[in-house]
């Protein structure tokens, strides 16, 4: 977003200035502050360069020496795996999919974001830094996203030397377009299958690596405990999901690149089987969660369409290039054909109240007015429960304009995909959308060198929290997750590396015993529990407290509400739980009652760090804190921190860690699209 | 609606399987053919029968986890993937077989879940092009034919999901290697290789043992994303001029 | 440092075990596909010489006679012939060992099979193909003896010379209708056949990578059926209606 559509004069805004809120007072300890210890310094442009240089070599013969555990073949595990590979480590790559190539990277639909400049229409590193910055609401690092932006170009060669099958124009260069609230076009895709096609060229990496020998793969495995010898992570406790078999694999370092975790609000966009049972093994082992209740929910999703709904399914964002939203002006009009509705009777509410940015406003505000314009009552679409969850995403526009053509070769496999979904042509009615929840900026806390505060436990991509702050622009999780796996972590790692191999451990250590006796208790605990609900019921359950209270819109009344709810539920789900099968072979239920275990204990702290955060920021909304205008209003002065919680044991509380946010580059401004 | 479902049960890989039959009631046809199984679960999970396993995970088509062959139909009567096959595709009352993919290369785990790791070691075997991180020159130094980027594209779609072995009478993954094949031939970063690639990854395919393509076309009839047969016609003619190149 | 627990029965890793197979399915097929092109050449011959037929005997006999004498004086006297048949017996013996063995390989890729199958797409030619070769390879046989080797005219019961000339064995034979059913049956089978063979062997060789391409070797499996299977019926059919006799 171009600075010069901000308000001219307006200064840095903070909140009105209140007393210091401590809205979850009794819910956590508070702890010492922290910083990042390997925070460069010097020039914001140079920081990343100087580092690559400072940080230590590892001599190639003493790499072949050295093990590296990577969970998750997402494209920053993928990327990571191949990489490290290449460089001549011992990689060992776990995934819970039957083949790397499904991890859920894959459905990433619109694009990914490169600073390139192909267009010659004014971006640079600089931009794709601000813009970062800025549509984080001023909640991320400096340095971290400055880092990110300036590798960005990096990630678009090395794919199009993989062979990632681009979209090119006549001439047979790269095309791009202008995405998700952007007025530049840096945008690089592949029709509306961008995560697919760079995952599969991250995979096909790594499968050269496997042929290789440096790379070994291990598929249907799921980590279910880390190993911490010394303060050191030292390796990992996984199920090989086929067999049963608890194995215990050591290392040299380990790292998480495991995910996002918003399926702890049950109906999201992710994959069934993502989950936060990695991360949330590593928090408990000491590691701290960042920003947990930082969740982006994105704008254009298929409308639920009843109870028994599993999953929702998103649609790229790219649709709002062409796409005009609107709902009914009035609600008599809301069961109407949406044909029959005559212009002046339609609201085209994004492009009436944002009159600059209009259908291409960033996700949240997209969001959020599609819920305000529902609870309105002028919602469009089937009854779901009390309301009409929906709005149109109208291409009548468009197909004049473009022809429906050119509008079929941008977006067919959307249109189909929504047509498949139910049973509507979107080429000739408009289509419905709702948000949901999509992606989550919280994650493990990192420095700068991707590592965690448990040293040799290293978090990647969506896992950790470090670059998108209070929310994510469009095609950055894919510029994150490669920058991440390519670039940054094989220029990090090493200087940790450099120290190895250290000292071996065996596997009757106390500690590793301790790790892998703990695991096969759970996992006896959950089989044997005899009572009478499915995992599934209690995840349920969870996703609705967690969408209702620590959703797009959250109270003080309602979080505190919810972390009662969610404390019963937990109660519940140890004592009222039924998982049939035994644990020596494929068990899905076991598997999935795992991870809707970590969940409820994710969405507790999702609450307390969300109560905590009395402000209205990024991709969440706080009641307390609006302007006049119904705006979500930051408070720099308060929160301008990112809030790392230490696990407090399964009896005590969270302890919180500011680590504060220093801008030195870009001035925090109030963001304004209008 | 009520259903009938005729499903392959299988305690593991060594064990015999069969078809066990259960009573679904109460099926709305806004859901997707995975939901349907979801409910069949719950209710096995109430009456205190083992869930059927199943391999599903993004449930938006495009993981290729999911892998039914259903009533004789790889991924069900119509052209998509299982989990985007809605109930409004059949009709109240009827019987409907569930079964796993069946290949030698694609052994049963559990019930209708399968290993598609020959698919992961075909690809090892060449699927890929060998450009180290770091190594890639400016990505627009080498512009590639729009059509034929084009022609990779569409042909890298491919989800890996095996329906293509699993409706091919002679268990064959010709589609799938032609697929990557015809995605790397087709552009310019993957000339060096062409040759070495078809080799190597032709010898893997019949080493874990997929069968010969006799051009029959049910494959290309049951992939969700409508991969072409002409793509097995250039793995063929790839293979031809690797195997002159050789010689 | 690594350490790992695993049983050894998973020893077998996700690694690619080296694979060298020399006769790869891809090499069969193309193996199948040339000596399928060869055959097509050689029954698009045949049934031209057997369309001498309704020219009379002196032009089918002496159609019969010139094969004999063809390439000469380069070639001995049945030098071509015997050259051709040397090339169509080396296309037969690797036309259908490549089958058999793809056919086991097609067998054992799908040990156990489904409860329930259905086509989605496929014509009946190609599901056929196997039975369809069978068929053929059994009249050819039959049809060797008969008219070839045997020189069996099935009607009077002479065999060899006495049988009489290759128009008299022809005609005689066709008016027996037991023959003429093989025949016909025969002629059903090589249409299948042709039909999906042309288009497999084109699919095979690589030469139908484009819209176009696929259409041509398609429409071209069915004309070389009709055409090749209706050519050779012609000849039994006029015997049976009189409109050829003796």
């Amino acid at each position: 977003m171009a600075g010069s559509t901000l308000h001219d004069g307006l200064t840095p805004l903070n909140g009105p200035s209140t007393q210091t809120s401590d809205d979850a007072h009794g819910y956590y300890t508070p702890g010492e502050p922290i910083v990042d210890p390997v925070a460069p310094t010097g020039p914001i442009a140079d920081r990343w360069t100087t580092r690559r240089f400072e940080n230590r070599l590892v001599n190639p013969a003493n790499r072949r020496k050295l093990t590296v555990i990577i969970v998750g073949t997402g494209l920053a595990g993928g990327a990571a795996a191949a990489t490290l590979g290449e460089a001549g480590y011992n990689v060992k790559s776990f995934c819970y999919q039957d083949s790397p190539r499904r991890a859920h990277s894959i459905a990433a639909q619109g694009g990914i974001n490169a600073a390139k400049n192909y267009k010659e229409d004014g971006d640079s590193t600089f931009r794709l830094f601000y813009d970062t910055v800025k549509g984080g609401d001023y909640r991320s690092r400096e340095s971290n996203v400055y880092r990110l932006a300036e590798v960005s170009a990096n990630i678009i060669d090395q794919c199009v030397a993989q062979g990632v099958p681009f979209a090119r124009d006549y001439g047979g260069l790269l095309d791009n377009r202008s995405f998700g609230g952007v007025q530049v076009s840096r945008t690089f895709y592949a029709r509306g299958q961008t995560g697919q096609q760079l995952l599969i060229g991250a995979y096909q990496a790594m499968e050269r690596q496997v042929a290789a020998g440096t790379v070994q793969q291990f598929t249907r495995h799921e980590m279910l405990e880390l190993v911490v010898v010394d303060g050191k992570a030292r390796g990992i406790i996984a199920r090989d999901l086929v067999t049963g078999e608890i194995e215990t694999h050591l290392a040299d370092a380990v790292v998480l690149a495991s995910g996002g975790y918003g399926n702890v609000f049950f109906l999201s966009t992710n994959a069934m089987n993502s989950n936060v049972t990695a991360a949330w093994r590593a928090h408990r082992k000491g590691a701290y969660m960042a920003n947990p209740c930082y969740t982006q929910i994105h704008p254009t999703c298929i409308p639920v369409s009843g109870e028994h709904q599993s999953k929702l399914t998103l649609m790229s964002e790219s649709l709002r290039n062409d796409g005009r939203i609107w709902v009914p002006k009035n609600r008599e009009d809301c069961d109407k054909d949406p044909r029959d509705i005559p212009e002046e009777d339609r609201d085209y509410y994004l492009e009436r109240i944002y009159p600059s940015f209009g259908n291409l406003v960033p996700r949240d505000i997209a969001s959020r007015q599609a819920k305000n314009v529902c609870d309105e009552g002028r919602g469009v679409g089937p009854m779901v429960g009390d309301f009409r969850r929906g709005v149109y995403l109208d291409f009548a526009d468009a197909i004049e304009r473009l022809g429906e053509d050119a509008v079929r070769e941008k977006y067919d496999n959307l249109f189909d995909m929504y047509e498949r979904i139910t049973g509507e042509n979107p080429y000739q009615v408009p289509m419905r959308i709702y948000p949901a929840v999509h992606y989550v900026m919280g994650g493990l806390w990192v420095d700068y060198h991707l590592q965690s505060n448990v040293p040799g436990l290293f978090v990647t991509g969506e896992a950790n929290f470090s670059d998108h702050g209070a929310n994510r622009l469009g095609a950055s999780a894919l510029m994150q997750g490669l920058a991440d796996g390519y670039f940054v972590l094989p220029n990090t790692i090493r200087d940790f590396l450099a120290d190895g191999p250290f000292e071996p451990i065996d596997e009757s250590h106390p500690e590793v015993v301790a790790a892998r006796t703990s695991v096969e208790d759970r996992v006896a605990k959950l089989l044997s529990i005899g009572g009478t609900r499915s995992a599934d019921s209690f995840h349920r359950e969870l996703g609705h407290i967690m969408w209702e209270y620590c959703g797009m819109e959250r109270s003080e009344d309602g979080l505190r509400k919810a972390i009662d709810m969610i404390r019963e539920l937990k109660a519940a789900f140890w004592s009222d739980l039924r998982v049939l099968g035994t644990g020596d072979n494929l068990n899905q239920s076991l598997e999935k009652a795992g991870r809707v275990a970590d969940f409820i204990e994710l969405g507790e702290l999702m609450c307390i760090d969300a109560l905590n955060r009395r402000e209205s920021c990024g991709g969440h909304f706080r009641a307390e804190s609006q302007t006049d205008e119904g705006e979500a209003l930051r408070h720099d002065d308060e929160f301008s921190y990112v809030a790392a919680w230490e696990w407090g044991g399964d009896e005590g509380q969270p302890t919180l860690h500011k680590e504060d946010l220093i801008y030195t580059a870009i001035e925090m401004k109030q963001r304004s699209y209008k | 609606m009520n259903l009938t479902l005729k499903v392959w049960r299988q305690a593991g890989p060594e064990s015999e399987g069969g078809i066990h039959t259960y009573q679904v009631d109460g099926v709305s046809e806004d859901m997707s053919f995975l939901e349907m199984l979801d409910i069949l679960n719950e209710q096995l999970n109430e009456q205190g029968e083992e869930p059927v396993a199943f391999d599903h995970d993004c449930r938006e088509g495009i993981c290729g986890s999911c892998s039914l062959m259903i009533d004789g139909y790889a991924h069900g009567p119509e052209v998509t993937t299982t989990c985007q096959l809605h109930m409004r595709s059949f009709s109240d009352g009827q019987t409907i077989t569930i079964e796993p993919w069946r290949a030698e290369a694609f052994p049963v785990v559990k019930d209708l879940v399968v290993d598609r790791g020959a698919f992961d070691r075909i690809i090892q075997a060449g699927g890929y092009i060998s450009a180290n991180t770091g190594s890639a020159p400016e990505a627009n130094s080498v512009p590639a034919q729009r059509d034929k980027a084009m022609r990779a594209f569409n042909v890298a779609t491919c989800i890996g999901c095996g329906a293509c072995v699993a409706a091919c009478p002679n268990g064959s993954a010709s589609l799938f290697l032609g697929a990557k094949i015809t995605h790397l031939g087709e552009l310019p970063q993957g000339q060096p290789e062409r040759n070495q690639r078809v080799l190597g990854m032709t010898a893997q395919h019949d080493e874990e043992g997929f069968g010969g393509c006799t051009n029959i076309g049910e494959c290309t009839a049951a992939c969700p994303k409508g991969i072409p047969l002409d793509v097995i016609s250039q793995l063929n003619k790839d293979y031809r001029t690797a195997l002159r190149a050789k010689s | 440092m690594a350490t790992t627990t695993r049983s050894p029965a998973k020893a077998k890793a996700a690694q690619a075990k080296k694979a060298k197979s020399p006769r790869t399915t891809i090499l069969l097929k193309l193996t199948m596909a040339v000596s399928g092109l060869i055959f097509i050449g050689y029954v698009l011959a045949h049934m031209y010489g057997n369309l001498k037929a309704f020219a009379g005997p002196e032009s089918f006999n002496g159609y019969a006679e010139h094969l004999r004498e063809l390439g000469e004086p380069l070639l001995p006297h049945e030098g071509f012939l015997w050259i051709a048949r040397a090339v169509l017996l080396l296309s037969l013996v690797v036309h259908v060992a490549s089958a058999i063995v793809l056919w086991r390989r097609a067998g054992k890729a799908r040990p156990v099979k489904y409860v329930v199958t259905k086509n989605r797409n496929s014509s009946f030619s190609s599901h056929w193909m196997r039975w369809g070769g069978i068929t053929i390879l059994l009249f050819l046989i039959w049809h060797l003896l008969n008219f070839s080797f045997g020189k069996v005219n099935v009607k009077t019961g002479e065999t060899g010379s006495a049988a009489g000339d290759p128009y008299t064995v022809m005609v005689q034979s066709f008016e027996v209708w037991w023959l003429t059913a093989i025949y016909l049956v025969a002629m059903v089978a090589l249409a299948l056949h042709l039909h999906h063979g042309t288009w497999s062997a084109a699919q095979t060789l690589g030469l139908t990578g484009t819209a176009k391409a696929r259409r041509t070797a398609k429409a071209a499996g069915g004309v070389l059926a009709v055409v090749v299977a209706g050519g050779f019926a012609l000849i039994p059919l006029s015997v049976l209606l009189g409109i050829i006799e003796k």
